[in-house]
């Protein structure tokens, strides 16, 4: 998988040398939105092959449930106690600030 | 990147027209026996990264920055790691460091659950696609009230990488546009993050 990463590295830097070409950049995004519906079908294809994963859907809905509840709230505790120490002084100003 | 996800509903239908020709007998043999879905990541992480290098947008965003902003895609990555580290005790059927992959998706479903099932299976890649699209509805449906008690930042933590796109019109609604910098800043340095974070923690977890 590294050498995925090594040719997403060089797709960064290719997009810097056409970033002056609008055309570019939009045929780029129709070009991605094609690899992902390409990519997602196969997926779809793979799953509907996978009869482990038909018969056990609800389970694997309810683990995502779950994950998703904890990365959420994970992260929003962590900006709001981020927010109450760096952000809200500055942001409104009202009430007991001190400055 | 703005073709992440404008056409969320469009994919999901690949996905379940893909799911209904896997289900039914009509698959030709070929298909079966070769796996074109590597090549077609290959393809798919280039053209994200060409997206992500012609984004001036982004990257002005970059340049504009104050060190503290940076902390907000960091609280992102730190909240979701240690929430989800949490609710894996709930969940026993799954080891610890697929759970916090799973989580790394930050919402970016397509692109996390694709990384997933090439390293780790079909399976766990269902349960990173159903996570992330989660975190996008969810997102987009509680923003209103997170905003209320949990402060200004509280729907770019929720939204995690599609704080940049998707969600982002709900942000700036709810909490004011002067965190839309904010907002787009975030969802840019998770989205890079997502292949990097998903890679590490199912290889070397």
């Amino acid at each position: 998988m590294i050498s995925v990463l090594l040719v997403m590295l060089a797709g960064i830097l290719t997009g810097f040398a056409i970033n002056r070409y609008p055309l570019a950049v939009k045929i780029n995004d129709k070009l991605i939105s094609g690899a992902i519906y390409v990519l997602l079908f196969l997926l779809g294809i793979s799953v509907g092959l996978n009869k482990t994963i038909v018969q056990n859907l609800d389970k694997i809905g309810i683990q995502a449930v779950i994950i998703t509840i904890g990365a959420i709230s994970g992260s929003v505790l962590t900006l709001w106690f981020l927010y109450r120490m760096l952000f809200s002084k500055e942001q409104n100003d009202g009430g007991q600030n001190e400055k | 990147m703005e073709a992440k996800m404008r056409n969320s509903l469009i994919i999901l239908s690949f996905f379940v027209a893909g799911v209904f020709l896997g289900t039914s007998k009509y698959l030709p043999d070929m298909m079966l026996r070769t796996d074109y879905s590597m090549y077609a990541l290959y393809i798919l992480m280039f053209l994200v990264g060409v997206g992500i290098g012609a984004d001036r947008k982004s990257w002005s965003v970059l340049r504009t920055m104050k060190i503290k902003i940076l902390l907000v895609p960091i609280g992102v990555v730190a909240g979701t790691f240690a929430g989800t580290a949490l609710v894996s005790l709930f969940i026993p059927d799954l080891k610890l460091k697929e759970v916090l992959a799973v989580g790394a998706g930050f919402g970016y479903y397509s692109l996390s659950s694709l990384f997933i099932t090439q390293i780790s299976g079909e399976i766990l890649g269902v349960v990173a696609l159903l996570s992330n699209i989660l975190r996008e509805i969810l997102t987009l449906i509680a923003t209103p009230l997170l905003v209320q008690y949990f402060g200004k930042l509280a729907g770019i933590a929720s939204g995690g990488a599609t704080s940049m796109d998707t969600t982002l019109s709900v942000i700036t609604r709810y909490s004011g546009k002067e965190w839309s910098i904010i907002a787009v800043f975030s969802g840019v340095i998770l989205t890079i993050l997502v292949p990097f974070l998903v890679t590490f923690i199912l290889k070397y977890g």
